[in-house]
């Protein structure tokens, strides 16, 4: 397990990273926490000639309030996140499905950024993102830029993050007294998803107000399932009325089949994760 | 078996105290030498390249770019170390006239799987060596693979093109030709008249072995021996292999397994990177390392399991058993391992477990195919034989409509009738089925579980539940030579022991097993401070170098204990034997006046004694012994039992099964194992958790699995999913103890019983939570889409199982109906 030979740079201001990131062009590979890179490094499945360390850039790191939103520096951990009081008063789903990420030492290392910017459609911190309707915060040469979460995730292992651009930071717009669970799927504890839900319900009287649901390795993105929100607006918290709504999780989904799952298993799997995500999210 | 149970009554202090592990110190903290810890002055690295293919020719080899890397000190090809790099031999061809391809550590022309050693770059550092080996250039030509175990059996693409079929070997034993039973084909005959007969196939999935520390190995060619340090299991028989098939005179081969980090078989191997990294060595004559990474151990360590399993049980209408035959394809992989076909072999003792069946018949036919080589994995042979019984007995239980326990009760052997001679020959010494039914049920809460479940069927509950039951029993203490060499296997099953009394007080114990984990150090100094009078603490293990430790057969089969401990008692016996005429001297005392206990001899009836250790100090410096008598109290001895042992135990699981998504889910798990007599009951319990938690893993979560081209597509740990800590629950464990009569310490071995047994009491339980709607099997893994699609597919069948249904009859002509045919005989017994 030794990668090939590769320069190390390990940049202390967005600047310079980005100034390395400029110079090493298609060459580099931008390194936060490593739970994804370092494997793909060690398997020499990738051997770039330079890795950018984002780690010693202390401005890239933490957790703050900004008036109705939270802001969650790019190379935050996820050991940090759960720790995080903000995060657990107004993007509650979030912290719930890093509770589920792979093993505590991997979450002690690996970034929310990091896991953001690999876009691997089976990582837990997308669909909880693209349900709290998270802004992405990309720096490059020419500054700042704000994506929203519905044009970040692209296709497989693609996002808006361009060439040349770090993702620096992620805005979650404050969901303060939503119910909230992160429903995985899984055959061991520190795989990767199988299918997985985030639910972020607001409830108002028994009832559902609104609900946010995202999906996890149900295609080649995190998915939002909007249907599903839209027929829980106005449902009784009852398994039997969230039931009938969640029918239609899997609907325009594209789930991959592999050694854990096949597509038709991921599909009839959906709904009845959206049920229990949002069943347990709504307190019932 | 007539053994003498003549255990010492008094010495007991060490015995049965649950010690925590002298070794773990530096195990834990890995503050030891394991393999790849150890740095020789000019070590040179190897890194090996690897086929990707599964079955291919290679047609040339360009190795100019690896050459001229940067540190590169030489690459070499098969044709370059094919006159000094021997062959991976296979111990236990099963029938005289079985087929065994050669086994070329690193492979002249043909490749029969993937992951094949094909060429070796040697460089200054481990990383340029890993960088060069990018740059060798290998062509190659593909050939057809056969992949697929029963394809195999057809013969219609071959592993090995020239051997001209995939059978390596056809295995029987017959009860009737035996004259241990009566003819099988006749009971199940008549059951088909007038009785119950019930055929399955049981599907055993090829395992990986996940020992914690990769195999390494480092060669010294430098000095008059040859020194190997291996990440091994079995130092001893690895020499023995070397000076076999290299060339190398025994003498001038040193070889030493330091502390190893775990193996479950994995590592009783001898492999293709042990004999290239000696090949290299010697070429160079410099000090080469080679250590895998988990990737090259998941493609070229052996493999476990991969059997397809046709079992018949006859059985009268109340449900006592007539009759079994069994039929396996075991799959060999591409090469007979050391153990390699005899691995089938093993289980076929087994298939009649602890149950009465008047008439047996075991059929192995094993096969080659293009896949990583298959060998012993914790159980070998036995955990197969448990599962396919296990759930067939339970499947017995479902026609006759009464309790799995019922079933098992009915058709056990009661404790009044030990010793007793199975059906298939072996002659099972001591074992109370009864009492560890008895306690597991009353540990589990057998009825209050049985009456949830009702509650959750009347319910309709979307979580059904389920009980497994498994009884198992198993042979351990590997194994009396005679019995192997009726068997052609290529070595003997003693065990040796050494005990050197120090001059100041001190012991030291040598053994042949070479323990890689299981605390060897602490039970073996328990078992010695006994037997001597010593303190635990003044006894230091030694083991696992040729040069200290010379005779050995090694440690698997759970036999270290069950042998090796039973040579260590016959060595301090001698050395007792030998301070009593000294004792005698210095006390001028009659030597028949002597009594010897808690480590002094004393003169009856007065109170005039001497210590062994001061002996031993008077031996040491030799002026005032007797005349005639040697001036030492060392001893040596070799054990050779005359009999396996047979631990057995009841495992109760209840699993919860997710009737929407297929998840299942423990709920509780209960065992109580008899292993005889316990030295120490923490490395038992260690034992026993590791065992279930591994045999648990086949039920639920291991399988290798390869596509369609031959490439292990399980690989990693990422899809290879092995189970933590995180994924169990706390196991109930308890003992009964009927003591082993076949060794003077009673004990029976415990290194694989939680494997052997647990993984059909998980899927016992599974098809126990299902069968009311019609299903009777889910293939191992069970993985939750496995159960999900079991479920759909059952769908509005839910009405009572018909008869047809719960007897499929194989079709006719497939292997289970015919006779064996003419394919050459083995032994049997």
């Amino acid at each position: 397990m030794i990668p090939a030979a590769f320069d190390y740079l390990a940049p202390t201001s967005v600047a310079d990273a980005l100034a390395a990131l400029a110079e090493a062009g298609d060459d580099a590979k931008v390194l936060a926490g490593g739970q994804s890179l370092l494997p793909i490094l060690r398997m020499r499945l990738s051997a770039p000639e330079k890795v950018i360390d984002l780690g010693r850039i202390e401005e890239l790191r933490g957790i703050r309030e900004d008036g109705d939103h939270i802001v969650v520096g790019a190379t935050t951990t996820y050991t940090d996140a759960l720790a995080s009081d903000l995060l657990r008063e107004h993007a509650a789903v979030l912290q719930d499905a890093i509770k589920e990420v792979a093993d505590p030492q991997i979450r002690r290392r690996g970034t929310l950024g990091g896991a953001l910017v690999h876009a691997d459609p089976a990582g837990d911190v997308g669909a909880p993102a693209l349900a709290l309707d998270t802004e992405f915060v990309i720096t490059g040469s020419a500054g700042e830029r704000t994506v929203a979460a519905a044009d970040f995730f692209q296709d497989l292992f693609e996002t808006a993050v361009g060439e040349g651009e770090l993702l620096t930071a992620i805005r979650i717009p404050k969901h303060t007294g939503w119910g909230a669970h992160y429903e995985k799927f899984v055959r061991v504890s520190h795989q990767w998803s199988i299918v997985a839900v985030a639910a972020t319900i607001r409830v108002e009287g028994g009832s559902i107000a609104e609900a946010r649901i995202g999906l996890t390795n149900m295609g080649s993105t995190p998915l939002r399932a909007t249907a599903v929100e839209s027929a829980l607006v106005g449902v009784a918290a009852t398994d039997e009325a969230v039931r009938e709504a969640c029918a239609a999780a899997a609907e325009g989904t594209n789930p991959p089949s592999d050694l854990n799952g096949s597509a038709d298993y991921r599909r009839a799997l959906a709904p009845i994760l959206t049920r229990r995500a949002v069943l347990a999210a709504a307190g019932a | 078996m007539t053994a003498v149970d003549d255990r010492p009554e008094a010495q007991s202090a060490e015995i049965g105290k649950a010690r925590r592990r002298k070794e773990d110190q530096r195990l834990i903290t890995g503050r030891t030498k394991w393999t790849d810890n150890i740095h020789l002055t000019g070590m040179l690295h190897l890194a090996m390249v690897r086929s990707p293919l599964a079955h291919a020719t290679i047609t040339n080899i360009a190795t100019d770019g690896a050459r001229s890397a940067s540190g590169v000190m030489a690459v070499f090809v098969g044709a370059d170390i094919a006159d000094i790099q021997g062959l991976n031999i296979t111990a236990w061809p099963v029938t005289a006239d079985q087929k065994s391809p050669d086994h070329l550590p690193m492979v002249l022309e043909h490749v029969a799987h993937a992951g094949e050693i094909v060429a070796v770059v040697v460089a200054r550092t481990a990383a340029e060596a890993r960088d060069a080996a990018e740059l060798v250039d290998v062509d190659y030509d593909e050939l057809p693979a056969v992949l697929d175990l029963k394809e195999a059996a057809t013969d219609a693409v071959l592993a090995h093109p020239s051997l001209g079929t995939n059978k390596s070997a056809f295995w029987q034993l017959d009860s009737k030709e035996g004259g241990t039973g009566e003819d099988v084909d006749e009971a199940i005959a008549k059951a088909r008249e007038d009785g119950i007969v019930i055929e399955r196939e049981y599907r055993q999935q090829r395992l990986i072995p996940a020992f914690m520390e990769p195999r390494s190995t480092v060669v010294d060619p430098t000095g008059e021996q040859v020194t190997m340090w291996s990440s091994t299991q079995v130092p001893h028989i690895l020499r023995f292999c070397i000076a076999a098939t290299t060339g190398l005179p025994e003498s001038k081969i040193r070889v030493i397994a330091p502390d190893v980090g775990g193996g479950f078989g994995g590592k009783l191997q001898t492999t293709p990177e042990e004999f290239v990294t000696l090949a290299v060595a010697r070429k160079l004559g410099r000090p080469c390392k080679y250590t895998e990474t988990r990737s090259e151990t998941m493609v070229s360590g052996h493999h476990g399991r991969d059997q397809w399993q046709k079992l018949t049980l006859s059985a009268e209408k109340d449900g006592t058993v007539t009759g079994l035959k069994v039929e396996l394809l075991a799959d060999l992989g591409a090469y007979a391992a050391i153990v390699g076909g005899g691995v089938p072999v093993l289980g076929a003792w087994m298939y009649n477990s602890i149950y009465k069946f008047p008439a047996y018949r075991f059929n192995t036919t094993n096969l080659y195919t293009n896949k990583t080589w298959v060998d012993a994995y914790r159980g070998a042979g036995r955990p197969e034989a448990t599962f396919a019984i296990e759930r067939i007995m339970d499947e017995l239980a479902a026609e006759v409509g009464v309790d799995p326990l019922t079933i098992r009760e009915q058709n056990w052997i009661t404790h009044e009738e030990f010793p007793f001679t199975s059906v298939a020959g072996m002659t099972y010494d001591s074992g109370n089925y009864e009492a560890a039914t008895a306690k597991a049920k009353e540990l589990f809460g057998y009825d209050e579980l049985r009456a949830e479940q009702q509650e959750r069927r009347d319910s309709n509950d979307p979580v059904q539940l389920g009980i497994g039951v498994s009884t198992f029993t198993e042979m351990c203490g590997l194994a009396p030579s005679r019995v192997l060499g009726s068997l052609n296997y290529g070595a003997g099953g003693w065990e040796s022991a050494s005990i050197r009394m120090l001059a100041t007080g001190t012991v030291e114990v040598i053994t042949g097993t070479s323990p890689h984990g299981q605390g060897h150090e602490t039970a073996w100094s328990q078992i010695v401070a006994d037997r001597l009078g010593v303190p635990f603490e003044n006894v230091e293990v030694l083991h696992g170098d040729t040069q200290i430790a010379p005779k050995g057969m090694d440690t698997y089969g759970s036999r270290s204990l069950v042998v090796g401990g039973e040579a260590l008692v016959l060595a301090a016996d001698k050395v007792i034997e030998k301070a009593r005429p000294i004792a005698a001297h210095l006390l001028e005392a009659n030597i028949d006046d002597l009594e010897f206990a808690s480590g002094s001899f004393s003169v009856k009836g007065t109170d005039k004694g001497i210590k062994l250790t001061d002996i031993a100090l008077a031996t040491f410096a030799g002026h005032n012994l007797p005349d005639g008598v040697e001036p030492t109290l060392d001893a040596d001895a070799t054990f050779d039992p005359v009999n396996f042992s047979f631990p057995h135990g009841t495992h109760l699981c209840a699993m919860e099964v997710d009737t929407e998504t297929g998840a299942t889910k423990m709920r509780k798990y209960v065992c109580v194992d008899d292993i005889g007599v316990i030295i120490n009951p923490l490395i038992v319990e260690g034992q026993v958790h590791g065992g279930l938690v591994q045999g648990i893993a086949q039920a639920l979560w291991e399988g290798a699995e390869y596509d369609e081209q031959g490439t292990l597509v399980s690989g990693s740990f990422v899809d290879y999913t092995l189970p933590t800590a995180a994924d169990t629950i706390s196991f109930i464990t308890d003992h009964t103890t009927s003591p082993a009569t076949s060794n003077s310490l009673g004990t029976k071995g415990v290194g694989e019983a939680g494997t052997i047994a647990s993984t059909p009491a998980v899927v016992n339980a599974i098809v126990d939570a299902l069968r009311p709607l019609g299903i009777n099997d889910i293939t191992m893994p069970c993985t939750p889409e496995r159960v999900w699609t079991a479920i759909q597919s059952a769908g509005s069948n839910q009405s009572e199982p018909t008869p047809t249904e719960v007897q499929p009859h194989f079709e006719e002509g497939s292997g289970n109906q015919d006779d064996p045919g003419t394919a050459t005989q083995g032994a049997g017994q």
